[in-house]
């Protein structure tokens, strides 16, 4: 399947397009825009901008307790980890409701100044600024096929999930005479959504995640008159940021992440003229 | 219970009725709810009243068991059957969503009915159920628009209308007419006054305008953590613990209370067996 990507990309008549880290990058910006674009809809709805940037700076601790415990790759360990975390914020959001904020804040800096602490131990920090700020053009195959199990998984997530979590965004009561869960999809939307984040941090940087989350369907929603329109939107606006972000930092020789991340303003930006009632 | 034997005798109940027995909540140490012995029956508008704070909204919440309580809540069919979750509507007090989520009539009828995401749309034969639904409230008109266009009124007949689809063994209406002007309150009694005897549903709501819903009301509940008072509009109205809290403040309320209003509750045979010790 890779090498079929390979050579239709290399077909493309842009110099960007002939090597293989730029086609390996492109594929991966694709998956993980289109990811971040659909869940950031209902992070959106669900008032959950917050909580999903605490996610993203406490994967620093989820590094450093790789880093503990010797692991290579420590991606293991930053999954565990932030699903713990969103576990724990869910329940948290659901038990105080308006002071769920100041906890999250709180959890958020301590889990930062604790990875940062681990990891400097010695003065090592700078072998993982590579998360700070992300490193796309290192995608490797088995790095998509990570990305692409987990789109899959979110696929299902959202058939499945979807109006349960919409409801739930409108009134928890509302959701339980609907003989909803609403613990239940609270929690699972909760730890996709870590799950989306932390696989993407690597290729993003910790730093702007959360923007490639929300930006996206925050233009959508001020152009969308329904549902399907903001999905689509937002999912549409998502692939493109990434898709000019990642070339013009090509050209420019600028971490991809972040140049994503001002495309995906600049779209952001363009539709606010349009901005519905 | 203000129940006569007689009454019991001849009565006969065609669905189903709820049956609160020595309900008691706790919300840390602060008591909301105390010994709430309470029978609904079919057929019967019950208005639960009390002043803000009384534990209104969370004696619906424990009907709906969203809140951890002590005592128990039954469900009663006509076969003496204790169906453990009878289908409950809700009429949420107030939706949480920004007036400019792309959220349509038609989205909300979805994400409440469907299996399939509300984002893929409704299917033909939903589309043609849920127009019925919305002419029944008088919303036939107002399918495709967003929630955040309604007036206050208009989103309550849509909540009404989606409270009623499917039909359900109890309704359950929070504070309905908040937001909504002094003609549409009428409107909305009346409407959900003929909604009770058309489907003989058992309805229960909760408000703290006394004067408004008297007489629409078969029984009225006076409730401040526990039960003050109970009876027909009337009886509650002249109760001298209600004039206490309520008449003071608002001493044109007996006016609109009908000198006559003695209602004959519709009686449960198996309901009122049951609630022997």
């Amino acid at each position: 399947m890779m090498s079929f990507w390979h050579q239709m990309t290399g077909l493309l008549p842009f110099e960007w397009a002939k090597f293989a880290f730029m086609q390996n990058a492109l594929l991966a910006a694709l998956l993980a825009s289109l990811l971040l674009g659909v869940l950031g809809t209902m992070v959106i709805s669900r008032q959950m901008a917050f909580f999903s940037d605490a996610i993203g700076h406490a994967a620093l601790t989820g590094v450093a307790i790789g880093a503990l415990l010797g692991l290579g790759d420590p991606l293991w360990a930053m999954l565990v980890f932030s699903a713990l975390l969103a576990l724990s914020f869910s329940f948290l959001r659901q038990r105080t409701k308006a002071s769920a904020d100041t906890v999250i804040g709180l959890i958020m800096s301590f889990a930062v100044a604790l990875g940062i602490v681990i990891l400097s131990r010695r003065g090592g920090f700078s072998r993982y600024s590579q998360y700070l700020i992300g490193d796309i053009l290192s995608v490797g195959p088995a790095d998509i096929a990570k990305l692409l199990i987990l789109l899959l998984a979110v696929a299902g997530f959202w058939m499945f999930y979807f109006n349960k979590i919409m409801l739930l965004s409108l009134s928890p009561s509302l959701a339980k005479s609907r003989r909803i869960n609403t613990g239940l999809a609270e929690a699972a939307f909760s730890v996709m959504t870590a799950l989306v984040v932390t696989v993407s941090i690597q290729w993003v940087g910790l730093l702007v995640i959360n923007a490639l989350l929300i930006l996206p369907a925050a233009a959508a929603r001020n152009l969308a008159g329904n549902m399907k329109q903001y999905l689509w939107l937002s999912a549409g606006f998502g692939l493109a940021a990434s898709l000019t972000g990642l070339i013009a930092s090509y050209y420019w020789a600028t971490a991809s992440g972040a140049t994503m991340v001002l495309a995906a303003m600049a779209i952001y930006l363009a539709t606010l003229p349009f901005k519905r009632r | 219970m203000g129940i006569s034997d007689q009454v019991l005798k001849n009565s006969s109940c065609g669905s189903c009725c709820t049956k609160l027995v020595r309900v008691g909540v706790k919300l840390g140490n602060n008591t909301v709810l105390e010994d709430i012995n309470l029978h609904l029956h079919c057929g019967q508008l019950t208005a639960i009243v009390g002043p803000n704070g009384a534990g209104k909204s969370t004696l619906l919440k424990t009907i709906l068991g969203e809140v951890p309580h002590a005592g128990h809540v039954h469900f009663l069919d006509s076969g003496k059957q204790r169906p453990d979750k009878p289908f409950i509507g809700y009429v949420p007090q107030r939706l949480e969503f920004d007036p400019s989520a792309p959220l349509t009539v038609a989205d909300l009828f979805g994400a409440a009915l469907q299996k399939r995401p509300a984002w893929m749309g409704l299917s033909r034969g939903q589309r043609n159920i849920v127009g019925e639904a919305l002419e029944t409230a008088g919303a036939g008109h107002l399918l495709n628009r967003k929630l955040g266009q309604l007036s206050g009124g208009e989103l309550q007949r849509v909540m009404l209308a989606l409270a009623l689809t499917p039909l359900p063994d109890l309704l359950l209406l929070d504070e309905p007419v908040s937001g909504v002007d002094m003609a549409g309150v009428d409107a909305f009694y009346e409407m959900v006054s003929h909604l009770r005897e058309r489907y003989h549903l058992s309805i229960i709501l909760v408000t703290h305008d006394l004067s408004a819903v008297a007489g629409f009301a078969d029984r009225m509940i006076f409730l401040n953590k526990k039960i003050i008072a109970q009876g027909s509009p009337a009886q509650v109205l002249g109760h001298p613990l209600v004039q206490q809290i309520f008449g003071r403040l608002k001493p044109e309320l007996k006016q609109g209370v009908p000198e006559t209003a003695e209602s004959v509750p519709h009686d449960c045979i198996a309901c009122e067996l049951e609630a022997k010790p």
